[in-house]
C-alpha cells in the first residue's frame, strides 16, 4: 500500500489519497494519470491490469486500486 | 462555386432539417437548431457592433460550442476556441495577443471568465440564442464577406514561450474539407466519434464534414479515454462508424488487450494522425477490424488541418513505417534541402507545402509568420508562398512520402504538438531556476526535464502546472549540479539525451 500511495503522491502531491474515494468521479485523475498508473503498477508490482479491469470503480480510491492489485497478483 | 463555410450548413439544413448534427451522451441538436441558433448569435453580435473581430468562445466542449463557432462566423467575425482545462497563464497570453472585444461564455464558464482581467464584453450563450434573427443584417454581412476573410484562430505551441495564433480563412477550410470528405468517403450515413479538443484544428474534420455531408458527430466524453472498454461500448451504443483520432487514443485501446473482449462493431473508417502509429499496435487494430479502412493523415495547423494521406493498402511488419502518402487534392508537397533545392530521389528534405490550404499566418505576429511562410525558392518569377513545416521527410521506393524526423526541438507527445523550447522558457521563468533543458525520450515517449537550481523537482513540477497545459508537463524532472555545455557554450542536448539512454541500459 505504501508503494502505491507514493506512486499516487508523485502524480498529485496535493491530494489526500488515504481518504479520497472520488478520484475519477471528481476529475482528479485524468487519462494521462491512468496510463502512467497502469505502467507504474506493472513495473512496481509486476501486475498487468487487463482492459476489463480499467473501470472507474477500480480507480476511484487508493484502497480500491490496491484491492485490485492484490486480487490480480493472487490470481497469478 | 462556394465562398463561405456557412453555405455547407445552409445546403444541409434544407436536406436534413430534423437530423441530429451534433450530440454528446446527454444532449443533441438538429441541423435546423444549429442553423437558427447560429443565426441568432450572428444577429446578436451584429447588434452589438461586433464585426470583423476575434470573438473568444470560452465554453465547455458541448454541441452548443459548435453553434457558437458558426454564430461568430454568421456575424462576420472569427472564433477563437478556449476551454477551462487550459492553464490560466496560457489563457492570459492568448487574451493579450488577441485583445478581443467580446467573449462568449456558458453559465459555468462565465464564472471563470469573471476572474480574468478583461476589458471587453462577456456575452452569455443562453441569452444570445434568444435574439430575434435579423435576416437583412445577416445578408448584408454575407454580401460583404470574401473567402479570404478569417474564420478562426487556433493557438499552437511556440518555442519562445508565447503560443502562436494560426488564423485560417473560408477558402482554406473549404479546400481542406472538400478533399478530406472525398478521402474519408463521408456522406449522410457517416457517424463520427469526436475525440480531439475544439481548440485544435484536428476537430475541423468532424465539425465541418458534418455540415457539409449531413453526417452526425458524437462528442465523446473525455473521461472515456481513460477506460478503454467503456470507450468501445460508447462507440457501439451510438453506432459510430468513423473516427479521426490522435494515435495515443487508439493505442490506449489496443495496448490493454481491449479488442480481445469487445470490438467496435460499426467502425469502418479509422483515420489517425498527430504522430507515427507504432506498427505493433497498428497490427492489433488491423487484425481486430480486417475490413475497416485505415488512413494515416499528416499535416500542420499552418496548412489548415491535414495535408497528406495514406490509405493503408498492404501489410506492415514491425520496424517498417506507415508512410504519410500523398498530398490532398489541390495541395502540393515540395521537399527542399538546406540550399533550397530539391534533394536527389529518396533523400531527406524539409517538407514544404504549397497551395490554397495555407492559412493566413500567425495573428499579430508578422515576424514569426515571415520565418515560415516564405517565397517558394524554386520560383523566381512571381510571388508564391510556401509553408516550411520544419518536418523532414523523404520518398520511399514506392514513391510515397514518409515522415522521418523534426529539424528542431518540436516533438509530438500524447497526440499534441509540443515545442520543448516553450517548456524551457517557462521553467526558466520560475524563481530559483538557473538553467533548464528538455529532451524527448523517443522510446518511452516521455518528456524529460533537466534543470539547475535551488528548488526541488516537486516545487518545479507544481509551478509548471500553473503555466503549461497538461500534455506539456515533463514526465520526469531531474536536478543537475551543472548543465553540460558544448564547446561553443550551448547546452549539450546530445549528452543529456545519451544520459537517459544510458540510464535505460543499466536497468
Amino acid at each position: 500500500m505504501e508503494t502505491l500511495l507514493q506512486i499516487l503522491k508523485d502524480l498529485h502531491p496535493d491530494v489526500d489519497f488515504e481518504t479520497c474515494d472520488t478520484l475519477v468521479d471528481s476529475g482528479i485523475l485524468d487519462s494521462f494519470d491512468i496510463i502512467t498508473l497502469i505502467a507504474e503498477i506493472s513495473s512496481e508490482f509486476d501486475v498487468n491490469i487487463p482492459a476489463e479491469e480499467i473501470i472507474p470503480d477500480n480507480f476511484n480510491s487508493a484502497e480500491a486500486l490496491y484491492a485490485l492489485i492484490k486480487r490480480l497478483s493472487d490470481e497469478d | 462555386m462556394q465562398y463561405n463555410v456557412l453555405e455547407y450548413l445552409e445546403h444541409t439544413v434544407k436536406r436534413f432539417p430534423e437530423k441530429t448534427a451534433y450530440a454528446n451522451d446527454r444532449d443533441s441538436i438538429t441541423f435546423r437548431e444549429v442553423y437558427q441558433q447560429a443565426r441568432a448569435i450572428g444577429t446578436f453580435l451584429s447588434r452589438k457592433g461586433i464585426y470583423k473581430q476575434p470573438v473568444v468562445v470560452f465554453m465547455d466542449k458541448h454541441p452548443r460550442a459548435v453553434v457558437a463557432f458558426f454564430g461568430v462566423v454568421y456575424g462576420g467575425n472569427f472564433y477563437v476556441p478556449i476551454e477551462e482545462e487550459m492553464p490560466r497563464f496560457r489563457i492570459e497570453l492568448i487574451l493579450k495577443n488577441l485583445e478581443p472585444r467580446a467573449v462568449i461564455c456558458d453559465r459555468a464558464s462565465k464564472k471563470v471568465m469573471d476572474t480574468f482581467h478583461f476589458d471587453g464584453e462577456v456575452f452569455l450563450y443562453e441569452e444570445m440564442v434568444r435574439e430575434n434573427i435579423d435576416d437583412e443584417a445577416l445578408d448584408k454581412i454575407r454580401d460583404a464577406a470574401i473567402d479570404t476573410d478569417p474564420i478562426y484562430i487556433i493557438y499552437t505551441s511556440g518555442s519562445t514561450g508565447v503560443p502562436k495564433g494560426v488564423a485560417a480563412c473560408h477558402r482554406s477550410v473549404i479546400d481542406y474539407i472538400e478533399s478530406l470528405t472525398d478521402v474519408l468517403e463521408v456522406d449522410e450515413n457517416t457517424v463520427f466519434g469526436n475525440q480531439t479538443p475544439f481548440y485544435f484544428d484536428a476537430s475541423l474534420k468532424e465539425l465541418y464534414s458534418t455540415i457539409k455531408a449531413g453526417a452526425t458527430t458524437y462528442i465523446i466524453p473525455k473521461s472515456l479515454f481513460m477506460f478503454p472498454v467503456k470507450l468501445v461500448e460508447f462507440l457501439n451504443q451510438y453506432k459510430i462508424n468513423t473516427v479521426c483520432w490522435v494515435v495515443p487514443a487508439l493505442t490506449m485501446i489496443s495496448a490493454f488487450g481491449t479488442l480481445d473482449s469487445v470490438k467496435p462493431e460499426y467502425l469502418h473508417t479509422i483515420a489517425f494522425g498527430s504522430e507515427v502509429f507504432p506498427i505493433k499496435q497498428f497490427n492489433i487494430w488491423r487484425k481486430a477490424l480486417p475490413d475497416a479502412q485505415f488512413i494515416n493523415l499528416y499535416g500542420p495547423t499552418e496548412a489548415t488541418g491535414m495535408s497528406c494521406y495514406y490509405k493503408v493498402d498492404r501489410e506492415f511488419r514491425e520496424g517498417e513505417v506507415l508512410p504519410i502518402g500523398r498530398p490532398f487534392r489541390n495541395t502540393d508537397i515540395i521537399l527542399l534541402d538546406q540550399n533550397g533545392r530539391i534533394p536527389p530521389k529518396g533523400e531527406l528534405g524539409e517538407i514544404c507545402i504549397r497551395g490554397t490550404s495555407l492559412t493566413l499566418g500567425y495573428y499579430k505576429d508578422f515576424e514569426r509568420t515571415a520565418e515560415v511562410f516564405v517565397q517558394n525558392p524554386l520560383n523566381n518569377a512571381y510571388p508564391e508562398l510556401i509553408y516550411r513545416t520544419g518536418d523532414l521527410g523523404r520518398y520511399n521506393e514506392r514513391g510515397e512520402l514518409v515522415f522521418v524526423t523534426r529539424k528542431d526541438h518540436q516533438v509530438k507527445h500524447m497526440g499534441h504538438r509540443v515545442e520543448l523550447g516553450e517548456i524551457e522558457v517557462n521553467v526558466n521563468m520560475i524563481e530559483g531556476v538557473k538553467s533548464a533543458c528538455c529532451v524527448y525520450d523517443e522510446d518511452k515517449k516521455r518528456i524529460v526535464l533537466f534543470y539547475v537550481g535551488d528548488l526541488s523537482a516537486r516545487q518545479v513540477a507544481d509551478d509548471l502546472k500553473k503555466r503549461l497545459p497538461r500534455y506539456m508537463l515533463p514526465n520526469s524532472i531531474e536536478v543537475l549540479d551543472n548543465m553540460p555545455l558544448t564547446s561553443n557554450g550551448k547546452i549539450n542536448r546530445k549528452l543529456l539525451k545519451e544520459q537517459i539512454n544510458a540510464g535505460k541500459k543499466e536497468k
